[in-house]
């Protein structure tokens, strides 16, 4: 297979980026500070995050498009406002999660944020849901640039000023070099922050004049303990296509007032509200400093199999090991004793709390 | 005289007498990243040559460290357990892994010199 490369490329090799395979990407893991130093950055100053590689679908064309995306996501698409946008589900017909992705209401349609690995597949089955009665474009013209951290909005705003008149889930249009970008307060650390989708020929200096700013490039490394600490999940490790979203423990993304609806996976889900689910995805914190990862069996006090770690590392701000999984939903309780098989070793653990690291806004609040 | 080698798999040892000293070399961390976790053999047993004697774990991933020599665990480096971030700053010297009883000697033989290691090191991570 061809390795794609971002517009960010030889940004990414300027500054000393070690670059590594993803979603047929070559993305940069981390560069020179390594990923503690870029994590930390974050977390006290800003960070640049080069999500390029994300699908951008724009769907447009038609008055009955909100409806008939209805039929697909369970999100509440009638009541979201121009410009506002919601965290929701491609689904399959068992409920299970093909993506998780973020859609928002643009001027004349949609604008949804697909994962890398899935774009080209959610692509299709999205097309042939909507009949092809409607227009998508899933526009690689554009790169997507995430900024992230304390001082992100300072920093952006200095760049495209008034941005941060933005709020939390919400976008506008801006103009950068008399050229249109399109940017939201949103992002994927735990911190508060941005994400600008911009044409890729303007990416490479819009990025060089947020580093001016202050802010630093930072790696898929990074951002991946940052959304860990944040106790957000990753598609293909926390999420699939055999996981619901209740399992997941995201309930909070189905609105009520979609529970009675039909979508893809309605059935599933309908029936899973009602009557519980054998799983749950529940957060981790092992009491030593033995770090448990992804597929690390977990085991009750009787030396029984109640299920499996699907994220895990070594939390810099939170300065301990942490992680997250799935387990048999009686087991999913914050406090419950488990054990984690390390290297033939049971480790123990406690079901906790998720996130791991909170922002209360004045100063960092930690959770572990 | 102290001699130190280094194996295949990125230890370096330095053998004083019959003490020989093991950790893991500068370009070994520099290829794992920020270490956050150590794991080392228990004092008292022993260990085969190119045997599993410890774990380290960066942000990333896991990765066994081996003995490049037969020997019995004599001590510990708690240093690096309690602040792993120390084998980064200073892995071959301060933050060594653990020390051996060597059994026997002629192991060393087949381990690479400084200049060797520097030229294989090269090599592999072109």
């Amino acid at each position: 297979m061809n390795i794609k490369k971002t517009s960010l490329y030889n940004l990414h090799i300027k500054y000393g980026a070690k670059l590594v395979e993803f979603a047929g990407y070559q993305m940069p893991i981390q560069y020179k500070d390594g990923i503690i130093q870029e994590h930390k950055y974050t977390r006290s100053h800003s960070g640049i995050f080069d999500v390029s590689h994300m699908g951008q679908l724009f769907i447009s064309g038609g008055d009955d498009l909100t409806n008939d995306l209805e039929k697909i996501f369970p999100a509440d698409l009638k009541k979201l406002k121009t410009n506002q946008s919601k965290y929701s589900f491609l689904m399959n017909n068992k409920g299970g999660i093909q993506d998780d992705l973020i859609i928002t209401k643009t001027s004349d349609g949609f604008l949804i944020i697909l994962n890398a690995a899935c774009k080209y597949n959610d692509y299709e089955v999205i097309k042939s849901k909507l009949d092809n009665q409607y227009k998508l474009n899933l526009d690689e013209s554009l790169s997507l640039i995430a900024l992230q951290g304390p001082e992100a909005k300072n920093v952006l705003n200095k760049v495209i000023p008034g941005c941060d008149s933005l709020k939390f889930m919400n976008g506008n249009n801006h103009v950068y070099k008399n050229e249109k970008v399109y940017i939201t307060r949103s992002g994927y650390t735990g911190e508060d922050g941005f994400e600008i989708s911009i044409k890729n020929s303007d990416a490479e200096t819009f990025v060089e004049s947020l580093i001016e700013n202050g802010s630093k490039l930072i790696g898929l490394g990074a951002r991946d303990t940052l959304r860990m600490e944040a106790g957000l999940c990753l598609y293909g490790n926390d999420l699939d296509n055999d996981t619901s979203p209740i399992e997941a423990n995201l309930k909070w993304a189905i609105p009520k007032s979609r529970i009675e609806t039909e979508f893809v996976g309605s059935e599933v889900l309908k029936n899973q509200f009602q009557s519980g689910v054998k799983k749950l995805r529940v957060g981790i914190k092992p009491d030593s400093k033995v770090i448990a990862r992804g597929n690390t069996k977990i085991y009750n006090d009787k030396n029984q199999e109640i299920g499996k770690v699907t994220s895990g590392t070594f939390g810099p701000s939170v300065e301990h090991p942490i992680a997250m999984g799935y387990v048999d939903n009686s087991y999913s309780t914050v406090n419950t004793k488990i054990f984690l098989e390390v290297r033939g070793k049971k480790i123990p653990a406690n079901i906790c709390n998720l996130p791991f690291y909170k922002k209360n806004y004045v100063k960092g609040e930690i959770n572990v | 005289m102290s001699e130190v080698k280094y194996s295949k798999e990125h230890e370096w040892i330095k053998l004083d007498g019959e003490e020989a000293t093991i950790g893991i070399t500068k370009h070994a961390t520099e290829m794992l990243g920020d270490i956050v976790f150590a794991e080392l053999p228990e004092k008292g047993s022993n260990v085969d040559k190119d045997g599993t004697a410890g774990v380290v774990e960066s942000t990333k991933a896991a990765s066994d460290v081996y003995t490049p020599v037969s020997g019995e665990v004599i001590d510990t480096n708690q240093m690096i357990v309690d602040d792993p971030s120390k084998i980064n700053e200073d892995p071959e010297e301060s933050a060594w892994f653990f020390k051996l009883k060597i059994k026997d000697k002629s192991e060393m033989d087949s381990l690479m010199s400084k200049e060797e290691y520097e030229k294989f090191a090269k090599e592999t991570s072109a």
